[in-house]
């Protein structure tokens, strides 16, 4: 557990990084990828609802840091992504192949919508138009990045036998 | 954990089947495990025992990771709000946000120096495919720029014109006793049809046999008038016929004719005797005097028509053979005045 929390700062760190200098910096098709939200989410579909909370909190306060955001802001949003992806990987998600996909497409658009309505909740001015005409392209670049991404991080936390996992039921006559 | 299942699930089956009790009673121990708690076995429960079965292991731990679950997420969202609503109320947070971010300072110049080459890379494939859009852009832009500056050109080459125009119409050659009608050439002249349409007619006051001029001189005469348009018969036309005279010797009175091209001149019936000289302007002769007076000219005098291009004369011919140039340009005629004679006013 502790190893996996480190090899996951460390993880989540340099995707900051990456996304800070590299990633926010290129947007191709309006929209540019989310890389952090992409690592995230595939560590805590390999790794359950707590640590995915936990490190997308932490990932969250490193992010509204290194931006001089309002502190919190990305915590929540990412401690929800986190924790609600892991729940799917504990419970329904298994060993699907499009799990990846489908977490990182549905939660990129809600991470989107999410971060307007809480700049909304407090009374920032956001582009809403601009955000929500790049959704389409984050969201591509995201499922483009899911893979790859899903794939390394799989490497760096083999799955594990989640104690919830929600066994296939049988009717025993 | 799995183990501990196993073995609470033998013990129950184990503790019916075996149980010295006949299949109604154990159906019916069967259906009350329905109606039990999890935690109580259906025969103690039928049996009234107060005796509770402690929880089995796994269901216990799962609870308990429920439970820490939820505290977890509630704890973490609850101090993600804390967080969010200091920051966003007060400064407290700022100066800790401020050593955290000096502190990642270095590590955000270290990613930006590594990002710097693919950012760059990045960046001139963009600007490739960039370049070729607005490359795009810049020729439709320049084709468009083009043609505006044709139009310009062609608004330059017609107000120079217009202005011509004006100029003459204020000038003292302009024939006294006219009014002008300004009005454009739309069509050209063949070599059949040395004749042009204008765009105005007889809603613009323009009538049957007014006279046509440019700056440069003598058109011809209108020979059809429609409301918004005219037929201007050219003075290249073989049925015109203006009476002519050279500006140096006002003695050398002739008719002008259509010569051999479509756009040269003859002035005929200018005798032997008289001098006419290459170069000489001819100009129109206007009405005649005396015995010929009963047959008016319908062009003003004065009008410059072309200049001589040769002299010619033969000793069998009593009439010299000159050859007149047009000083307009019949074949691309673009604005013409119509001279309308003012109220009593006949060419003189």
């Amino acid at each position: 557990m502790i190893s996996d929390g480190l090899k996951a700062a460390l993880l989540l760190f340099v995707a900051v990084l990456v996304q800070i200098s590299f990633a926010s910096a290129y947007a191709p098709l309006g929209g540019s990828a989310d890389v952090v939200l992409v690592v995230l989410i595939a560590v805590a579909l390999l790794r359950g609802s707590i640590f995915g909370a936990l490190a997308g909190f932490g990932t969250g306060l490193l992010l509204d840091t290194a931006n001089l955001g309002v502190l919190g802001f990305t915590s929540l949003l990412l401690t929800l992504a986190g924790f609600w992806i892991g729940r799917y990987g504990e419970t329904t998600a298994g060993d699907r192949f499009h799990a990846p996909f489908t977490s990182i497409g549905i939660i990129t658009v809600l991470y989107g919508l999410g971060s307007l309505a809480l700049s909304f909740v407090l009374g920032e001015p956001v582009p809403a138009n601009a955000i929500l005409s790049g959704l389409p392209a984050t969201v591509l670049l995201n499922l483009i990045l899911a893979w790859p991404v899903y794939r390394g991080v799989r490497r760096l936390f083999p799955p594990t036998q989640l104690s919830d996992r929600v066994h296939d039921v049988r009717l025993l006559v | 954990m799995r183990g501990s299942h196993n073995d609470l699930r033998r013990r129950r089956s184990g503790g019916i089947a075996s149980g010295r009790v006949g299949a109604s009673r154990r159906g019916g121990a069967a259906r009350l495990q329905w109606l039990v708690p999890r935690n109580r076995d259906a025969r103690v429960a039928v049996l009234g025992s107060s005796v509770q079965r402690s929880a089995a292991y796994g269901q216990s731990t799962a609870r308990s990771r429920a439970v820490k679950r939820r505290v977890v997420v509630v704890g973490l969202v609850v101090a993600a709000l804390a967080l969010l609503t200091v920051s966003f109320r007060s400064t407290a947070l700022d100066p800790v946000e401020g050593y955290a971010a000096t502190a990642l300072r270095p590590f955000e110049i270290a990613a930006n120096r590594v990002a710097r080459p693919f950012r760059d890379g990045s960046s001139w494939v963009q600007d490739l495919f960039n370049a070729k859009a607005e490359n795009r852009t810049l020729r439709a832009a320049n084709e468009r720029l083009r043609q505006q500056l044709a139009a310009l050109a062609g608004n330059a080459q017609e107000n120079a014109a217009l202005n011509q125009l004006v100029h003459y119409i204020h000038s003292p050659s302009f024939p006294g006793g006219y009014g002008e009608v300004a009005a454009q050439a739309l069509t050209s002249p063949t070599e059949l049809d040395q004749s042009v349409t204008i765009s105005a007619g007889s809603n613009n006051g323009v009538q049957d046999e007014d006279v046509v001029v440019t700056a440069q001189g003598l058109v011809g005469i209108v020979n059809e008038v429609f409301p918004t348009e005219a037929r201007v018969m050219l003075i290249t036309n073989p049925g015109i016929g203006v009476r002519a005279v050279d500006e140096t010797n006002p003695a050398a009175i002739g008719t002008l004719d259509h010569g051999v091209g479509s756009d040269s001149l003859i002035l005929d019936q200018i005798g032997d005797d008289l001098r006419v000289n290459s170069d000489d302007t001819i100009v129109t002769a206007g009405s005649p005097t005396g015995a010929g007076a009963k047959f008016p000219s319908l062009y003003p005098r004065d009008i410059p028509i072309g200049y001589v291009s040769s002299v010619g004369q033969s000793d069998t011919d009593v009439y010299k053979d000159i050859q007149v140039q047009p000083f307009v340009d019949l074949s691309s005629l673009e604005t013409v005045l119509v001279l309308i004679p003012k109220k009593g006013h006949h060419a003189k």
